[in-house]
């Protein structure tokens, strides 16, 4: 049981046990969380460096708890306040970062890639929390993790994925994830929103009943306003009508189906409120599970001595 | 490796010096410790066993029926893994494997025993206690070890001994448990001789007798 590499930028390259080492990672991880005293000295003297140049509330606010969890130091920098503002390059940024001597460096992006880019150029651990419509691979491992808590396994679950198919990075890490993990994933989502390809990875059918058909779990994706330039969909109440998840619709998938969300949510466009906050809903489940996600990831990068590659 | 003719399973790479103590003696020791702890407080209501993953956990377990055994009520146990605490962690090659902590009720005021199969150089229960102190305020912490093989780096002794051995620091203490390891014993292995191992390795038979006379 291990993980073998020093950067964490997608779930693409990853092998089955690696994931499963990281979710049986945090799984035992999460019991810090309930303790009277909320805080390990694990990481001690490490320093990590959360360079985000796009809005998140939850995956920023679960690395930050995670990172203090664990003894590590951190710094947050958003682009809003940051010499960003005055038009240094990623690169450069990231390179007066390192001479600060951080461990670890914790990205967020607009541009798919922009993980990789740094992890080349890089000297320090390079985290992907999200770059462009590429990957978000922490946020497909707590999804994980919560199925498997919910289900027992990930092996042989119907997973249907609906919504904005096309500027989900979320989407994209699930489907590596749970098809490597042996689950069986359906895709659905309005015609324009299902980029080309797509089909390679995952059946696709632009029929929401049909994806929900016998599901045991329904991960919902957010209508990414602001990603879409042009017009994708005549307007939010048609998308409501035609893709939103409605009691009627989750009816459609097994008895015991759990519904998943990586938020920010969108009520009455693509998950309707009665959903959100029904029983069927694990989506605040699934924020517990970010942190101790990410727990396990800076213990694993940080944990130990320095790795070779 | 599987045990044969009644012989403990000695792991690759070490040959066995000698037995510490076979199953019948592992068995009388725990019943020893279990009276003795008892004997220092009889109030037991308030005691609660810790063990520390992997061998102190099942060990805590059979102190925990040898003492409702010897007078009360069997006190909770609770398993401690050391690994978020540990003071090596930068040094050690790759990230050692969380097993996971579970303490079953609060400490605070409460006594609790620590309980570890070896006792060597004090580090394990020094990590065991800080990580006991973020869990409450124990009116007292006690420790039992099966073995105590002596070479402290750190000034940490235990209130309850099952054995005594003086080792030297090549050497290994084994604790086997039925629960985890299928046989109770406790062995005293050294480090195959690289000599040793090459002969073993050529001629089986032969490095089989070697290492068993030794």
């Amino acid at each position: 049981m291990s993980y073998p590499h020093r950067h964490l930028l997608g779930i693409e390259p990853l092998l089955p046990e690696h994931i499963k080492t990281i979710l049986d990672t945090a799984e035992r991880l999460r019991e810090v969380l309930d303790r009277p005293i909320k805080k390990v000295p694990t990481l001690r003297g490490r320093t990590v460096v959360n360079l985000f140049y796009e809005a998140s509330t939850r995956t920023r606010a679960s690395f930050e708890v995670a990172q203090k969890v664990l003894s590590a130091d951190s710094l947050t920098i958003t682009t809003a306040t940051s010499s960003v503002q005055k038009g240094e390059t990623l690169l450069d940024t990231a390179r007066n970062l390192e001479a600060m001597n951080p461990d670890m460096i914790v990205v967020r992006h607009a541009s798919s890639g922009a993980a990789h880019f740094l992890a080349r150029h890089c000297r320090s651990s390079i985290v992907n929390a999200g770059d462009g419509a590429h990957e978000h691979p922490t946020q497909a491992l707590l999804d994980a993790l919560t199925l498997r808590q919910k289900k027992g396994r990930l092996e042989g679950l119907e997973v249907a994925i609906v919504g904005d198919l096309m500027h989900s990075r979320v989407a994209r890490s699930n489907i590596w994830l749970l098809t490597k993990m042996g689950a069986r994933v359906r895709l659905c989502g309005p015609p324009t929103l299902i980029p080309p390809g797509l089909d390679h990875l995952a059946p696709v059918t632009t029929n929401i009943d049909e994806a929900l058909e016998g599901a045991d779990a329904i991960m919902m994706l957010r209508v990414q306003m602001e990603r879409m330039a042009g017009g994708f969909f005549p307007s939010l109440r048609e998308y409501h009508q035609r893709y939103g998840l409605t009691v009627e619709r989750v009816k459609r998938a097994k008895k015991d189906v759990v519904i998943l969300h990586p938020g920010p949510m969108n009520r009455g466009v693509e998950i309707a409120s009665e959903v959100a906050d029904g029983p069927w809903s694990v989506i605040l489940d699934q924020v517990t599970n970010g942190v101790a996600v990410r727990m396990a990831v800076l213990y694993l990068l940080l944990g130990g001595a320095e790795a070779a590659a | 490796m599987t045990a044969k003719g009644g012989h403990a399973a000695v792991p690759p790479g070490f040959v066995l010096a000698r037995e510490l103590m076979d199953g019948q003696r592992l068995a009388r020791t725990l019943s020893r410790m279990a009276h003795e702890i008892v004997k220092h407080d009889p109030e037991v209501a308030r005691l609660v066993l810790v063990g520390v993953r992997t061998r102190g956990v099942p060990m805590a377990r059979r102190l925990a029926r040898l003492i409702k055994a010897a007078g009360g009520a069997e006190p909770p146990v609770g398993a401690l893994d050391i690994t978020l605490y540990r003071d090596d962690l930068t040094t050690v090659a790759g990230q050692p494997v969380i097993q996971g902590t579970d303490v079953p009720c609060s400490i605070d005021n409460r006594r609790v025993v620590l309980v570890d199969d070896v006792l060597f150089t004090g580090r394990t229960v020094r990590a065991a206690l800080d990580e006991l102190v973020d869990f409450g305020r124990a009116a007292r912490i006690e420790l039992a070890v099966l073995v105590d093989r002596g070479h402290r780096e750190l000034p940490i002794r235990a209130d309850y001994v099952g054995q005594e051995v003086s080792t030297s620091r090549a050497q290994i203490v084994q604790v086997q448990l039925t629960e985890d390891d299928g046989r109770d014993c406790v062995l005293l292995l050294d480090r195959e001789k690289p000599m040793a191992a090459a002969l073993k390795a050529a001629p089986r038979a032969a490095g089989k007798k070697k290492a068993a006379r030794r």
